[in-house]
């Protein structure tokens, strides 16, 4: 970090590769270029981050949904509770680059399993771009989902084993259904988890870079392009490294300053409560 | 609430180590080990129809070397995409190999990092002299009169495959000679339903978007550079190019639609093997995986890629750099076994071997004149490569051309294959936002 932070002060690029502590300093000039919204450099930072939020929001709000909703389902005892769980954790349990480079495959336009249902199933004629174009977005999206959604339902499953049985047994006494069990017991016992939760699955999404460069390799759609990559294509397009560790100091900034005033937030609220 | 209490501690206690955890993208660094006199490590280029081809083609070769030498070679081959940045990421760490394969046009950009062993007049002749070389495949070697810190091994130039089969179906009895011929040849090629097309491209590869532009802006009258080597992108005429090239996806719509995903011209070769496209503009190594991929030589043929007619203003016939894989040496490894094998490399017999297995032309006086290459495919490279051919700008900033500019046609040849239209105005501002990126990066 403390390297990345000296870097970003430097012109280190590709003529200073070797001997990057001679690399001239150039004070805060790479800063100025990646946050100068009037140039391409800045304005493009900015849009990559824009695509990021929204990326970020749907990922952890989905990832949550389905883990809570995974996590309630298989909370009671049924037959088959025990396979459905393996099952759910699989995307989470084998190796993300082998799982995405299989997403990949499968959302080819011309070979993918995807166009290829679409085109049977009569939905589309199969020449749909899910790796180009405004469509990227969705499919990282999903992808994102897949991956994260069982981390999300592995905690919360684990959150909720912590709530006594006898609270629930007393409010169906009290008469409350499924969803006031769930709103007004299971939501706020589990609230310390989901604070950690959400928090982790952010500062994950907001900051992966394997996902994105495992599907869409060296060539980023601009309806997919998230601040890792923007950062990664900042340092390894021209060797900027310079440029790069400015609009990475200013990433892991950004991250610090959501996470404190998140727990400043979060703590207030817990004290109130 | 104890359990309450207790489980907000482990929380906040496991927030505070991920918190700690938690940052941005990192470096990573590696470290060179001792150069061991009787090893060498070798990064080849990816030349033929696979990682796995180019290893069956190298390592009987690699063989001879060790036995006459005693030196073992580790080899491994990189793809086209990789390449660049393997290379980049090497000079960095010094965790590097011995001897790299590297695109002749990155010369200037690789020489200026110091990383690699001049040829000055000792080492050149360790390796046969200057003399060994063809003048031309020597003019890719670095910046005009600075030491060479890279040779020659294998010449490589454009030209346009087309499938015989096609034409004739189609009517068409003679390969395009002009770009309007190409457009209109392809139209006709072009059928209903999307199960056949004019063309097919690596349109997501930035190596070729890049060569594709330098060409095409020549024609148009563009340069990319000015005589102090400061970038002049931003022209009418270098728009005008890189329109000429998009709009055969675009515009035109007469290339498959699913080259924007194609990140290699193995992915291209893929289209016209199979049918779905009838004509491939490729260097002379496309041949090699046209027959791989079950076309038989009597099949397809190749032609020059046709030129603009008329030129406009300013405009040159050119429609090829002077292509081609030259071998360069990392400081500070084993330099002495480096030079050896690239002695050995760029030998005769060698040479002939190499350059026939990928379909390449050889680089050395000798073995050019080698009967194998007298062939009528290979004469349309050789005359490319010595009429029509200009080599890429050697300069230091020629690598950062080719990666912002020809990363930035991923993204229009991308909108032109989604449907969206590509105006000159889009390519202008991918062409203001590359030269932008290369300032900021640049000396």
């Amino acid at each position: 970090m403390l390297a990345g932070i000296v870097m970003s002060v430097l012109r280190l690029n590709v003529f200073f590769l070797r001997r990057w502590l001679e690399a001239p300093f150039v004070g805060v000039e790479n800063y100025r270029l990646a946050i100068d919204v009037n140039g391409g450099i800045g304005r493009g930072m900015l849009v990559s981050f824009g695509v990021t939020v929204g990326y970020t929001l749907l990922v952890v709000g989905l990832s949550w949904l389905l883990g809570i909703f995974g996590a309630t389902l298989l909370q009671r005892r049924f037959p088959g509770r025990g396979v459905l769980r393996t099952l759910f954790l699989v995307p989470y349990a084998i190796p993300v680059y082998a799982a995405v480079i299989t997403w990949k495959f499968m959302l080819a336009r011309d070979d993918g399993m995807l166009n290829h249902l679409l085109d049977q199933l009569g939905i589309t004629d199969g020449t749909t771009f899910w790796l180009l174009g405004d469509n990227a977005f969705a499919s990282i999206v999903v992808v994102s989902v897949w991956r994260l959604w069982p981390f999300a339902l592995l905690t919360l499953m684990a959150g909720l084993q912590s709530i006594p049985d006898e609270l629930y047994e007393a409010a169906e006494v009290d008469g409350a259904g499924m969803w006031q069990q769930f709103r007004r017991l299971t939501l706020p016992m589990l609230r310390p988890v989901n604070l950690v939760l959400v928090l982790v699955l952010f500062l994950w999404t907001f900051n992966d870079f394997n996902i994105p460069y495992t599907l869409f390799a060296n060539s980023v759609p601009p309806a997919a392009n998230v601040i890792t990559m923007y950062v990664y294509q900042g340092s390894f397009q021209t060797w900027n490294f310079g440029l790069g560790s400015a609009m990475s100091v200013l990433l892991l900034g950004f991250l610090l300053v959501v996470t404190l005033l998140y727990l400043v937030l979060t703590s207030r609220r817990s004290r109130h409560a | 609430m104890g359990v309450i209490v207790q489980r907000r501690k482990l929380a906040d206690a496991l927030t505070a180590a991920l918190v700690t955890t938690a940052g941005g993208l990192t470096a990573c660094s590696g470290s060179g080990g001792d150069a061991d006199a009787q090893k060498i490590t070798y990064w080849a280029s990816n030349q033929g129809t696979s990682i796995q081809n180019d290893k069956d083609v190298l390592t009987p070769e690699l063989k001879k070397f060790t036995e006459k030498t005693g030196i073992e070679v580790d080899l491994q081959v990189i793809g086209w995409n990789d390449l660049l940045n393997r290379i980049m990421s090497a000079t960095t760490s010094g965790d590097s190999p011995d001897v790299v394969n590297i695109g002749n046009t990155w010369s200037a950009s690789l020489q200026a990092t110091g990383a690699f062993v001049p040829f000055d007049g000792e080492t050149m002749k360790s390796v046969g002299g200057k003399d060994k070389f063809l003048a031309t495949s020597m003019s890719s070697t670095g910046v005009p009169g600075e030491t060479p810190t890279s040779v020659p091994l294998y010449g490589l130039s454009y030209g346009v495959f087309y499938n015989k089969k096609h034409f004739t179906d189609a009517g068409l009895t003679t390969p395009p000679t002009t770009w309007d011929q190409l457009v209109t040849d392809a139209k006709k090629l072009t059928k209903p339903g999307g199960k056949q097309y004019g063309l097919t491209l690596a349109g997501a590869s930035y190596t070729e978007n890049s060569h594709f532009a330098f060409m095409f802006g020549k024609q148009q009258g563009g340069e990319y550079f000015d005589d102090k080597g400061d970038p002049t992108f931003v022209t009418d005429q270098n728009v005008k190019g890189i329109q000429q090239y998009v709009d055969l996806l675009g515009k035109h719509k007469v290339a498959t639609p699913s080259s924007a995903e194609h990140t290699t011209t193995t992915d291209a070769i893929a289209d016209f093997t199979s049918g779905k496209a009838s004509m491939l503009m490729g260097q002379n190594n496309t041949a090699a995986g046209i027959e791989a991929g079950g076309m038989k030589a009597d099949e397809f043929g190749v032609a020059p890629i046709p030129i603009v007619s008329p030129l406009p203003p300013g405009g040159e016939k050119i429609n090829s750099h002077v292509a081609g894989i030259n071998i360069a040496a990392f400081s500070g490894k084993n330099e002495e076994g480096a030079l050896k094998f690239v002695d050995f490399m760029t030998s005769k017999d060698t040479q002939v071997s190499l350059n026939k297995s990928f379909g390449a032309l050889p680089v050395t006086q000798e073995a050019s004149q080698h009967p194998d290459f007298q062939t009528p495919e290979n004469k349309v490279f050789v005359d490319v490569l010595a009429k029509t051919a200009a080599p890429m700008p050697m300069i230091a900033n020629e690598s950062q051309f080719e990666t912002t500019v020809g990363n930035g046609m991923k993204d229009l040849i991308a909108r032109a294959a989604t449907g969206k239209s590509v105006t000159d105005a889009d390519v202008r501002k991918t062409l203001e936002n590359a030269q932008e990126k290369m300032k900021s990066g640049g000396s």
